[in-house]
């Protein structure tokens, strides 16, 4: 893993006491909530419904135990003794006090963690696969390349006051764990005659016009990653909308100019930064690769579990995923309870998995955009002991990528933004389906939920997509289907009018019951969904 | 309070700024303000005749006045690079990395505010043209020369 040098955590004091010399000008009343409102939102805090909201970054979503230690003792102290953790690989707590706030920051920086433009129109924290250095696939270790780009994106000169916000996600797999193609640019790292450089995906992304970005570059090398996004940025920067924040994302740039022009329009900006030594040596990727380097693993390791207890065989088929080291395994340890708040952990369980990743993952561990984590490091022959304990815990639900693993933003609970309430409804989901084997029976299904047309719960990327909306002062909810935001990134399609809460449970029942008839050998329900099209589903919907 | 800030040696340009278009059409004015959405590398082929360009920031969040002085500089141009209008005192040091020498914000900034800001950061990540060393930079000393 990544550790700070002096100049990485010098530049975290900093911060931390900038904006605690914000925060008692704030108090005092020498900053009107105006002039304060652009100054904490630079570091993640926004006030919410009914307290502010901390949104801490976790870069490329991989952490240590410590660092995840830390995230526990904050939501104990500081917040009602939870965290949320959200589809951006970040954290939100959302019970903060605004006198709390730089205090909340210094024990982040403690522990090299901090809050540095998790909102705000600039660029965002860099996203990658939860898998990144463990899946037997990948060209390389994406996260080397999101940390060279934190560090280049964190309080850039000439990109911090964007059109609007801008996500980035590096991956190198051809699984696309990330939902890299609805970022606004998506990196996806390959290899040419031995050289490592990237594919460049710009302008995707959710919110009220979904797109899936389109392929702009087939090869940057490495060492002019820095130069090509810079010319990525400043045509942005400079041409993308700023009369309406709905159209101000790149999307609407890459669709309004067309990909050809704007793709002519970064090469020539390119064609000028690369003449400019702005990219970092190779040495420096190479520094920051090595502290990336494989643990050591250890080599002869036992091949084999005990399957006897059916519980634990369960748990293995659905949460165990294959590790690149023969005898290790990957970990997914859900945050979908049974009739739970999607992505919510208790102070405690947080504790638990820092303990975990410190005795069995190598101290490391991830967050994904699913709103689950990972412990990525894990022996064969711990993997019983390691469920046991999560069981104990609550945190041994067996249903990743099942219909009960389902992605929800806070909705109307927390969000001032939200026309209706996601988390209810994600919670009578997962009791209406939560019988085992009927989750089985259905496979891989992802269900996402968005409070409002903002779309921070994914809904457009879900198989089954759920969007609350508000209809003459009441929440209704209108159902989408066919999305996906893997490898096969589609943006899913309206079945018709909306539903109640309790509606919207009953038709997503009826749509799967179609599947379990219609399916042919091997089709998920995405598979089926694009075979026969909507009209069926319409039909057992509304018929 | 401070109205106007300048980090140039000497003089700064007292001559009222003209617009874009007056410039490039016949103007013999060496002052010119760029606007929000205004294309800076217009203003390339003239660079050798202008002592100050005017950048207007019609709000703080309009971002496009950084990347039209950055462009100005990568051209070469030497002469008084000013940020005018909705200029806040935690945007100056991000301002000055992109080739600012002058500002006249549209509300007085407060003196301590801008001496800590100017100070509060001793390093930065990214290179541009305002010649500091960026970290990268400093972590490879027998790489990276000057
Ligand atoms: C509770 C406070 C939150 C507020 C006020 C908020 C606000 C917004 C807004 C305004 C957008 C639309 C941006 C646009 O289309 O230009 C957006 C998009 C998004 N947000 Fe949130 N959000 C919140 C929480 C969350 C949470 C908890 C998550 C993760 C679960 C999240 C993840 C996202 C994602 C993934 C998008 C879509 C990005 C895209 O359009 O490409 N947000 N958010
Ligand atoms: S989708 Fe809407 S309701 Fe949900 S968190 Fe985002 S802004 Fe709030």
């Amino acid at each position: 893993m990544y550790r700070y040098d002096s100049y990485d955590q010098s530049i975290v004091d900093a911060r931390v006491e900038e904006f605690r010399d914000q925060t008692q000008r704030r108090l005092a009343g020498q900053l009107t909530e105006d002039q304060f409102k652009p100054l904490r939102l630079m570091n993640g805090l926004y006030l919410q419904l009914h307290a502010y909201m901390l949104r801490v970054a976790i870069p490329y979503g991989t952490l240590s135990g410590r660092q995840m230690r830390k995230l526990g003792e904050i939501a104990a102290k500081y917040d009602r003794g939870y965290g949320h953790f959200t589809t951006r690989q970040n954290l939100q707590y959302n019970w903060i006090k605004l006198a709390d706030a730089p205090d909340i920051l210094a024990e982040l920086a403690t522990v090299e963690m901090h809050a540095i433009q998790t909102s705000g129109n600039c660029i965002r924290n860099i996203s990658s696969d939860q898998y990144a250095g463990v899946s037997a696939d990948e060209v390389a270790d994406p996260r080397p390349w999101a940390e060279l780009l934190r560090q280049w994106s964190t309080f850039h000169p000439e990109f911090t006051y964007l059109p609007r916000k801008f996500k980035i996600a590096v991956i190198a797999s051809e699984d696309d764990r990330s939902a890299m193609r609805l970022h606004d640019i998506g990196l996806k790292l390959v290899s040419r005659d031995g050289r490592t450089g990237a594919e460049v995906y710009a302008g995707g992304g959710m919110g009220r016009t979904p797109m899936v970005a389109p392929l702009i570059r087939d090869f940057v090398p490495e060492d002019e990653i820095v130069s090509y996004l810079e010319a990525c940025l400043r045509v942005y920067n400079r041409y993308g909308r700023r009369d309406n924040k709905y159209k101000a994302r790149i999307k609407i740039l890459v669709h309004e100019l067309g990909v050809e022009e704007y793709k002519r329009q970064v090469e020539e900006e390119f064609a000028h930064m690369r003449t400019l030594g702005l990219n970092p040596p190779t040495e420096e990727l190479d520094r920051i690769r090595a502290y990336f380097a494989g643990p050591a693993y250890e080599t002869g390791l036992e091949d084999s579990i005990d399957r006897s207890d059916p519980a634990f065989a369960l748990w293995v088929d659905r949460q165990v995923a294959a590790h690149k080291q023969p005898g290790y395994a990957i970990v997914n340890i859900s945050l979908k309870p049974r009739g739970g708040i999607p992505g919510d952990a208790s102070a405690e369980q947080i504790a638990l998995v820092a303990e975990l990743a410190e005795q069995y993952s190598l101290d490391e561990l991830r967050v994904t955009h699913a709103q689950n984590l990972v412990l990525p490091h894990v022996k064969m022959a711990d993997l019983h002991a390691i469920w046991q304990k999560l069981d104990e815990a609550g945190l041994a639900e067996a249903n990743l990528d099942l219909i009960t693993d389902i992605i929800a933003c806070p909705g109307l609970d927390y969000c001032s933004l939200a026309n209706a309430r996601s988390i209810p409804l994600a919670q009578k989901l997962s009791e209406r389906f939560a019988a085992a084997d009927r989750q089985k029976e259905l496979g891989e299904l992802k269900v996402k939920i968005s409070g409002c047309i903002n779309a921070c719960g994914h809904h457009h990327a879900g198989h089954i997509g759920v969007l609350g909306v508000d209809r003459k002062g009441v929440e209704n909810f209108q159902l989408s289907l066919g999305g996906s935001g893997a490898e096969d990134a589609s943006v899913g399609q309206i079945t018709g009018p909306g539903f109640s809460e309790d509606g919207v449970v009953d038709a997503i029942e009826k749509v799967t019951n179609l599947y379990l008839e219609q399916r042919e050998e091997g089709e998920r329900f995405l598979d089926t969904y694009r075979r026969l099209g909507m009209k069926p589903f319409k039909e057992a919907i509304y018929g | 309070m401070v109205e106007f800030l300048s980090f140039r040696e000497g003089e700064t340009g007292q001559e009222p700024a003209v617009t874009v278009e007056s410039f490039t059409g016949q103007s013999n004015s060496t002052a010119v303000r760029i606007e929000a959405g205004e294309d800076a590398r217009e203003l390339l082929p003239h660079l050798d005749r202008l002592s100050l360009v005017e950048v207007n920031f019609p709000a703080f969040g309009d971002g496009r006045g950084y990347s039209a002085a950055r462009i100005l500089r990568e051209a070469g141009y030497q002469g008084e690079l000013r940020a005018v209008g909705d200029v806040l005192v935690d945007q100056i040091v991000a301002m000055r990395r992109c080739g600012f020498d002058s500002f006249r914000p549209d509300k007085a900034l407060d003196d301590a505010a801008v001496e800590r800001a100017l100070h509060r950061y001793d390093d930065v990540y990214q290179k541009t043209i305002d010649g500091r060393r960026p970290i990268w930079a400093k972590r490879h000393p027998e790489t990276v020369n000057g």
